[in-house]
């Protein structure tokens, strides 16, 4: 937004995230969660809506729920139940949707804002670090069926309808675009961590509604709240933000009213369209589903405690701690999971996992990322890195040695470090190698010789350099100098 | 018609086979049913096949049942007497209760003519057909399961499954003269009975005897995965009731339900057949449940608020009927609603859409819940008291076809003593106790009602049983 806006007028912004639950089955039926399948052939008398049929709930989904709940810092109430959402749409098979209105299973609780979720531009300068956005609330519903609209006809696939769907709501308290970006990834971050979702918005499986108003500087009441729909990433939640503020700063600058209003975010021009206003919001006549009973929490909270797994900032902390690393290293190897995952099954009995951490972020990522894979399909081993790393800090191998393996490791997966090493000939030089190397090295070039006589130490690093060249690279280069200030200096 | 009873003991000598059963409730049909029209569908092909491989050592083995036509059966048609399904929907599965009659031995045979989705009192709101009360072919057969009851009456079947909201098995059942139990909410599954209204269906037997009843529940009680209001309490073996002796059980009788608006005739009726009861050794004590008055109000709120969202579906989306002359798809869900629903359906989703529209709801839908608690507490206060309750099941024997069509109050106080009990989930029978007789000299039957504590159908059998042995009501209408 441009600071004209900015200092203007103050920005609420509050997101709704649906989130589809990696379940074996649908949420009310036992019908598989599946993708790719055939048109309408997971589908059941329940998830068609059909005549007599009813909704027996899915705990697994209860279970991952509650679990991501806790990882938010969220309350389960005692006691949660289920309603009906009525509205009509062909996409919902029974015209009302089994959801959760007044007594839902997660409530309060927030999202931290980790640094690395921030668009890359603006990470250097975040307005507020470390805040973090407080959740309303966090229920559990089915999710609709499938709409494809041709020209003159629509179809419909129930694969999806019944999917087990996780709606989080958070407080209108996020206040840019860069901050609603952060918001979802690191919502994401700890749902991968939570093991229920894999939250991927590009197939769908975490969708997003927007609300944003503007008030004066100074106001204290909210203003009309306008929701952005078909937002498909977080960039174009991003986008649609810093157009749809600028949009309604624009029109309160003109003296305009914001009515209370959705909107559709057009990607391919970037602009948001009036959809419809509040006078044709729905009436969804909430009703407790007289099929399904309350049901009681509070054994189903113990037993998600019992194995709750580590948060995204719990685990750069234990990386700090544990392994000697810094903030931002930890930061950066923490920020998804199964890299957590590779950096810590190297790292741990490492003779450096500070040199695991550097060869992880500064040569790894960089040839994954130039060939297209990520960590879960890397052909180097934990195991080979670590044992890569070893070699180098055992000073049986060179560092320059090290990345000709590494390089070497990325060809030839089944082999190891050890081997590689060996067939390439990479062996330490014995010393009496090396002080021949030394002698050779002054005889031939005695100005530096001189010069390190005298003192200076820049000229050590030549010689140095000459010896290494001398040994093919075998020689460490630290006892090299050594070698060559006692044979000067001594 | 043989009772369950006596046709297993025939099935047992050999005297009849299956086959021979399901033959002979064809003939019947074919020479009764085109005046009684009590059936809207039956299938003799389909239930011959079933009877040729009947496994007779089941506890049903071979009996035929006839199944209201809001149940689904597999393969057959489920029209719940309205246009909207009729011909246009085949169930494709079977519900809970015709996976335990199959797992019985029973045969379902046979679809009967209902209210257009359970709604009414009278079965005219059959979209189908008008169905006839068979002892008085000018009158009504109740409703709503009026098929259920009439083809009973009329020797079309041995027994009939039915479904009960607000009344709608017990009142048929007196009003044709059989016997017909509502089972305590959550002891029967309601997979696959086209929901009215969900806190309240129950489905239940309706039978020649009581005897027969307690066969029917057997079979068809228990918990079913696929409803989770289907508790798991353990079933009792219900036949281990007939024959008890009920000396010394107490039997309440609510001075609300003998109060105006009972015809003098069933009120005579009702008293004699307590007195009956007295003198097999029950001891009656009056009680009073205070709540009664504003039970028919209550019922019409809730029932029709969560029958707005149960009929939401049929949209002629998927299946049903499609307007042909829809512009686009908010005119397609009108017009196919508009067309494919009767008066009375339109009427309660109207009423219950707005009970729970924005605004109303508290006012409306959530002082409904409250008084249904307030309901729900005079039964559990009277049950600390007696052991059954007993009153009579209409205020009315059956009326005339036509007569009351135009006046949904009068029709919706046809129920009076019969919808309490759904709001208060427990179990309740009426039994065949005895006639008013018509200016024109026809024997109209009445029924005495028994309602009993939760999951107590045990205590309905027992006393339902003693007291049909000592008398002679027992009768279809010939």
């Amino acid at each position: 937004m441009t600071t004209a806006t900015a200092n203007k007028y103050l920005v609420s912004i509050g997101l709704e995230v649906h989130v589809q639950l990696k379940t074996n089955s649908k949420m009310f039926c036992s019908c598989p969660v599946r993708y790719g399948d055939e048109a309408n052939t997971l589908t059941c008398p329940v998830c068609l809506g059909l005549p007599g049929a009813m909704p027996v709930l899915n705990l697994g989904a209860i279970k991952r729920t509650i679990r991501s709940g806790l990882m938010l810092g969220c309350k389960t109430p005692p006691v949660v139940k289920w309603d009906r959402k009525s509205y009509f749409y062909p996409d919902m098979p029974k015209n009302y949707q089994i959801t959760q209105f007044d007594l839902p299973l997660c409530e309060g609780g927030g999202v931290p804002l980790y640094d690395l979720a921030y668009p890359k531009e603006v990470q250097k300068n975040i307005p507020e670090p470390g805040k973090t956005i407080a959740l309303t609330r966090i229920h559990l519903e089915e999710d609709v069926a499938k709409s494809t609209h041709h020209a003159t006809f629509s179809s419909i696939d129930f694969n999806r309808a019944g999917t087990p769907l996780m709606e989080i709501v958070s407080e209108p308290d996020i206040t840019t675009p860069d901050e609603a970006f952060a918001y979802l990834n690191s919502l994401r971050q700890i749902l991968v961590y939570a093991g229920v979702s894999d939250a991927d918005m590009e197939k769908g499986q975490m969708r997003c509604d927007v609300n944003v108003s503007l008030r004066p500087q100074g106001q204290e009441k909210l203003g009309s709240k306008v929701e952005l729909k078909n937002l498909n990433s977080m960039s174009a939640v991003r986008r649609s933000l810093y157009y749809e503020i600028e949009r309604q700063g624009e029109a309160l600058d003109a003296g305009e009213l914001i009515i209370q209003s959705t909107r559709r975010w057009d990607d391919s021009i970037g602009e948001t369209r009036l959809m419809r206003t509040k006078e044709d919001a729905h009436d969804y006549r909430y009703l407790p589903d007289p099929d399904l009973l309350p049901l009681h929490t509070p054994e189903l909270v113990a037993e998600a405690k019992i194995d709750l797994p580590e948060l995204p900032h719990e685990k750069v902390t234990r990386f700090e701690e544990d392994f000697g690393i810094t903030h931002y290293d930890a930061s950066v190897l923490a920020s998804d999971q199964n890299l957590a995952n590779y950096y810590e099954q190297a790292a741990t009995g490492a003779s450096s996992a500070k040199k695991v951490a550097n060869w992880v972020i500064n040569n790894l990522l960089g040839v994954l990322n130039e060939q297209g894979l990520d960590i879960t399909t890397c052909p180097l081993t934990a195991e080979n890195l670590r044992e890569l790393v070893d070699l180098i800090e055992a000073e049986q191998i060179s560092n320059s040695q090290g990345r000709e393996v590494f390089a070497a490791l990325l060809e030839s997966p089944d082999k190891t470090p050890s081997a590689i090493a060996k067939e390439k000939g990479f062996e330490p030089a014995d010393s009496s190698e090396i002080d021949a190397f030394i002698d050779q090295a002054i005889s031939a070039n005695p100005g530096p010789a001189g010069e390190v006589s005298e003192g200076n130490d820049k000229a050590i690093n030549f010689l140095t350099g000459q010896v290494m060249k001398l040994s093919r690279g075998k020689a460490n280069p630290k006892q090299v100098g050594e070698g060559i200030i006692a044979r000067l200096r001594g | 018609m043989p009772t369950i009873t006596e046709l297993r003991a025939s099935y047992q000598s050999g005297d009849l086979s299956p086959s021979d059963a399901i033959r002979t409730l064809a003939d019947t049909i074919e020479s009764t049913d085109r005046e009684i029209q009590a059936y809207i569908s039956y299938d003799t092909d389909a239930a011959l096949a079933e009877a040729a491989k009947a496994d007779l050592s089941l506890p049903l083995g071979g009996v035929p049942v006839a199944i209201k036509d809001v149940i689904n059966v597999k393969g057959q048609p489920c029209t719940c007497g309205s246009k909207f399904l009729d011909g246009k929907y085949t169930a494709p599965y079977d519900a809970g209760v015709i996976k335990k009659l199959r797992a019985a031995g029973a045969i379902p045979y046979g679809r009967a003519n209902m209210d257009e989705f359970a709604m009414g009192s009278s079965t005219e709101n059959s979209a189908i057909q008008t169905t006839r009360n068979p002892w008085d072919t000018s009158r009504i057969p109740g409703g709503s399961s009026g098929g259920s009851a009439a083809v009973i009456a009329a020797n079309e079947a041995i027994a009939a499954l039915g479904s009960d909201t607000g009344g709608s098995i017990r009142q048929p059942a007196a009003l044709c003269g059989c016997v017909g139990l509502k089972p305590t909410y959550g002891r029967v599954s309601r997979y696959g009975l086209v929901a009215f209204a969900s806190s309240l269906d129950q489905i239940g037997p309706m039978t020649q005897t009581v005897e027969d009843a307690a066969l029917l529940l057997q079979a068809i009680s228990g918990h079913d995965a696929h409803d989770s209001t289907c508790v798991k309490e353990a079933v009792p073996d219900f036949n281990s009731f007939v024959g008890q002796d009920i000396k010394g059980i107490k039997i309440g009788l609510p001075k609300e339900y003998f109060a105006e608006g009972l015809d003098p005739e069933v009120k005579s009726t009702v008293e004699a057949a307590i007195t009956q009861l007295e003198s097999l050794g029950a001891e009656p004590v009056e009680i009073s449940l205070p709540h009664t008055e504003y039970a028919i109000a209550t019922y019409y709120i809730i029932a029709t608020a969560e029958a707005s969202t149960n009929l939401a579906r049929f949209d002629a989306v998927r299946y049903g009927h499609r307007s042909e002359n829809a512009a686009n798809l908010i005119d397609q869900y009108r017009r196919s609603r508009e067309e494919g629903f009767g008066e009375e359906v339109k009427r309660r989703i109207i009423l219950g859409t707005y009970v729970l529209s924005s605004g109303y709801y508290d006012a409306y839908y959530l002082q409904a819940q409250k008084v249904r608690t307030l309901i729900r507490k005079d039964f559990t206060e009277a049950f600390e008291k007696v052991d059954l309750i007993a009153s009579p099941v209409t205020p009315t024997p059956a009326f005339k076809i036509g007569e009351k069509s135009d006046d949904p109050m009068a029709m919706y106080l046809a129920d009076i003593y019969t919808i309490s009990a759904n709001l208060a989930g427990i179990c309740g029978i009426s039994v065949p106790c005895g006639f008013t007789r018509t200016d024109d000299g026809k024997q109209l039957p009445v029924g005495l009602q028994l309602l009993g504590k939760p999951f107590a159908e045990g205590d309905l059998i027992k006393a339902g049983h003693a007291y049909e042995k000592s008398t002679d009501w027992q009768k279809t209408a010939s």
